[in-house]
């Protein structure tokens, strides 16, 4: 019986791990920064500046940011455009039709996309984090720009004054009888205006900061959860003895 | 009408109040010693007694979050998926609502495949406990009919191209199929109208059915009494009984379970509130990651898979394929051939069975290879959805398959203790690949899973009569606490 089920275990675990083969480059892992406010402050910065432009975050009030510490006052005087009040959602200013004709789909909204592009690589700020790292110089593409994690990406590179232009290098390996290309490192082609460490940490912001906004919630869910468990754990201990205080009398 | 009784005017305050009740609503003291005080259950329960009031409580939980639910979502293809970001962000408390009727969502079906298994092990279902698994059964299936509805209320990606794969099987039935499914659609795909009436069906039909269901499964349950691990009966004319005339291995429900079930309430509460706050998406398998993409009709996600309960059934569905086909045609053949072989049944009912076996290898398309139009059965997709059905719908007959001497699994023959651990890791296997993309190693996989599920039970008549049986004793065993 044991025997069986290890061996379905490990049968399982193996395909498991052919499933995952299948897919494209490990995603690296996000820095985990959903508790610095600083980095938060930073990522909703680099938030409205690079991507509400074209990117909207239709469920996200400007005035929730108070719970990464920034006043009321703040954010109207820093991330808001003229138009806009304080308790608006983050609506992009571009155009569906036109963002359709540049791009060629229409930039999704981003409210929750630390959420759904969770998957089998890791969770969704790890393929974020990595996503935004490994764009480079495509000719081939329209907009100049390919991605490693999503191949033929609609989206140019953004931030890419910052980062500055980077090639892939690839490395041909034999495996299982195939020739694969296989990732090997980046080249800097011409530097940006951030070093490579200062990019990958304002990437992580960013990242951090779209984490936080796909469940504003989930800082105080957790605060709450442990004394919520803590509570149980002691009603647990006095239901135990009740319940034996009962039952002693019972032969 | 009762006798009106008097009190001492001696007595104290609450007595009198009690009194005054009890001569004008007599019913409700009564029901309460029924079904509470006096109820007499088996003192041998074991922790798996704790899920049937842990389905309760669950429900409840789910009841009364699903009421603070409807406050503020919005049945609207439009609005729904925005109404959901609402609660969980500007509603006060509302992420906390929500987490628990999703997670709990999870967890009734987590209870409910436990304290169905309970009953399978220690043959709850036998006389005279036959309409108390069937009222069971009915909840069951009344519940898949609830989460699946209300799966598709977020308006997700995976709400909503799951309910289109679902819905789109019945258009697999032969003749009204395509009508069938445009009817409970209300539309050529699942849209607004859908949304509408899975809303009507999950907030109030299904939920009025359940409720009447599960006073059904517990007054019937209170009628003939509990079972217990050891399957013996401690109500009856050779049970003993008190002075009192209480059976002696019973004891009063209230205050002895109701403490006892507290406490298993408590460590449930743990476990639940763990996912809840720590891992409210459980791994992707509570709340899918596709499902905070706004519904796209037009944007058909690369791998659709059910919620995690539905994926053993998911995995049967998807096994049937047109080779499976012949592997049942070919387990068909072999019955029918040992039938007139081996059995002395008359030439008439042999002929009919001929002729019966016939007409099913045309419809399970065995002549298919032959290309002949007349000879082209019913495509195996129909039957991939009549046995994802048939492996819920054979749940109601088990009463009448299982033929073995005694009840508890503790005194059957060690082996069927077996077949019943590989049963579980059965099921366990077929969930796990009714979540994975289809592969060829998975669909044969997937195919044997089937043939185990349903072998065990429609070979029951059988294989639960075999081996060696221990004794089983005259009273329940019980040591003290």
């Amino acid at each position: 019986m044991k025997k069986l089920l290890l061996t379905l275990i490990s049968a399982l675990a193996f395909s498991a791990g052919a499933f995952a083969s299948e897919e494209g480059p490990a995603w690296d892992k996000a820095p985990n920064n959903i508790n610095d406010l600083a980095a938060l402050q930073n990522g909703a910065k680099l938030f409205v500046n690079y991507c509400l432009s074209c990117h909207s975050a239709a469920f996200m009030r400007f005035n929730r940011m108070r719970d990464i510490g920034l006043t009321e006052q703040q954010i109207k005087d820093n991330l808001l455009f003229t138009t806009e009040k304080v308790g608006d959602t983050m609506k992009a200013a571009i155009d569906p039709k036109q963002a359709k004709e540049w791009f060629g789909a229409n930039p999704p909204d981003l409210t929750l996309v630390a959420r759904s592009r969770s998957g089998h690589g890791g969770t969704g700020a790890d393929y974020l984090y990595t996503y935004l790292r490994t764009f480079y110089r495509d000719p081939s593409k329209p907009t100049g720009w390919n991605n490693l994690v999503f191949p033929n990406v609609g989206m140019p590179h953004v931030l890419w004054q910052l980062q500055g232009e980077r090639e892939p290098e690839f490395e041909t390996r034999e495996e299982h009888g195939h020739e694969m290309k296989v990732f090997k490192g980046w080249k800097q082609v011409t530097p940006g205006t951030m070093t490579p460490l200062q990019y990958e940490e304002a990437v992580g912001d960013l990242v951090g900061y779209l984490t936080w906004m796909s469940e504003p919630a989930q800082n105080a869910r957790v605060r709450v959860g442990v004394w919520v468990l803590l509570f149980l754990a002691l009603f647990t201990a006095i239901t135990w003895r009740l319940n034996a205080a009962f039952w002693k009398e019972i032969k | 009408m009762a006798q009106f009784k008097e009190i001492s005017p001696n007595a104290t305050a609450t007595q009198k109040l009690a009194n005054w009740f009890d001569n004008r609503f007599p019913t409700a003291g009564a029901e309460y010693r029924k079904h509470m005080s006096e109820y007499y259950a088996p003192k041998n329960f074991n922790f798996w007694y704790f899920f049937g009031s842990l389905a309760m409580l669950v429900l409840v939980l789910q009841i009364v979050t699903g009421i603070f639910l409807t406050m503020h979502y919005k049945p609207d293809a439009a609005l729904a998926f925005g109404s959901v970001e609402y609660i969980m962000r500007d509603v006060p408390w509302g992420w906390l609502i929500r987490y628990m009727h999703s997670t709990g969502a999870s967890a009734f079906f987590i209870v409910v495949y436990l304290h169905m298994y309970r009953g399978l092990i220690y043959g709850s279902y036998r006389k005279p406990r036959e309409l108390v698994w069937l009222f069971g059964c009915a909840i069951f299936l009344a519940l898949m009919a609830e989460a699946f509805m209300g799966y598709l209320l977020p308006w997700g990606q995976m709400s909503y191209w799951g309910a289109q794969v679902i819905i789109n099987l019945f258009s697999a039935i032969p003749f009204i199929g395509p009508d069938l499914s445009e009817w409970i659609r209300g539309d050529y795909v699942v849209g607004d109208a859908t949304l509408n009436r899975f809303f009507a069906f999950h907030v109030i039909a299904v939920p009025l059915v359940l409720l009447g269901l599960v006073v059904a499964h517990l007054l019937a349950l209170h009628d003939v009494g509990s079972n217990n691990p050891d399957g013996v009966e401690i109500k009856g004319p050779n049970a003993p009984l008190d002075a009192h005339g209480h059976p002696l291995d019973g004891v009063p429900f209230h205050p002895y379970y109701t403490v006892h079930d507290i406490f298993g309430v408590a460590v449930f509460l743990m476990v639940f509130s763990a996912i809840m706050f720590f891992a409210p998406e459980a791994g992707g398998y509570f709340l899918e990651y596709n499902n905070f993409i706004p519904a796209d009709s037009l944007k058909t996600p690369l791998h659709i898979a059910p919620v995690w309960y539905f994926t053993p059934f998911y995995s049967m569905l998807r096994a049937i394929t047109t080779e499976m086909m012949y592997a049942l045609s070919a387990i068909l053949l072999i019955t029918v051939g040992w039938v007139l072989v081996k059995t002395s049944a008359s030439s008439l009912t042999k002929l009919l069975l001929v002729v019966l076996a016939i007409a099913f290898l045309w419809m399970f398309n065995a002549f298919g290879f032959t290309g002949l139009d007349v000879l082209q059965g019913i495509d195996a997709k129909f039957w991939g959805v009549v046995v994802m059905g048939g492996a819920v719908v054979i749940l109601f007959f088990l009463p009448w398959l299982d033929k073995s001497p005694v009840k508890s699994i503790r005194y059957r023959p060690g082996w069927h203790k077996a077949v019943f651990g590989v049963f579980i890791v059965d099921f366990v296997v077929l969930a796990y690949l009714g979540t994975q993309p289809p592969s060829p190693t998975g669909e044969r996989i997937s195919q044997l899973g089937t043939l185990f599920y349903f072998g065990f039970f429609l070979l029951m008549p059988w294989w639960t009569r075999l081996g060696e049986f221990k004794p089983v004793p005259e009273r329940i065993t019980f040591a003290a606490h």
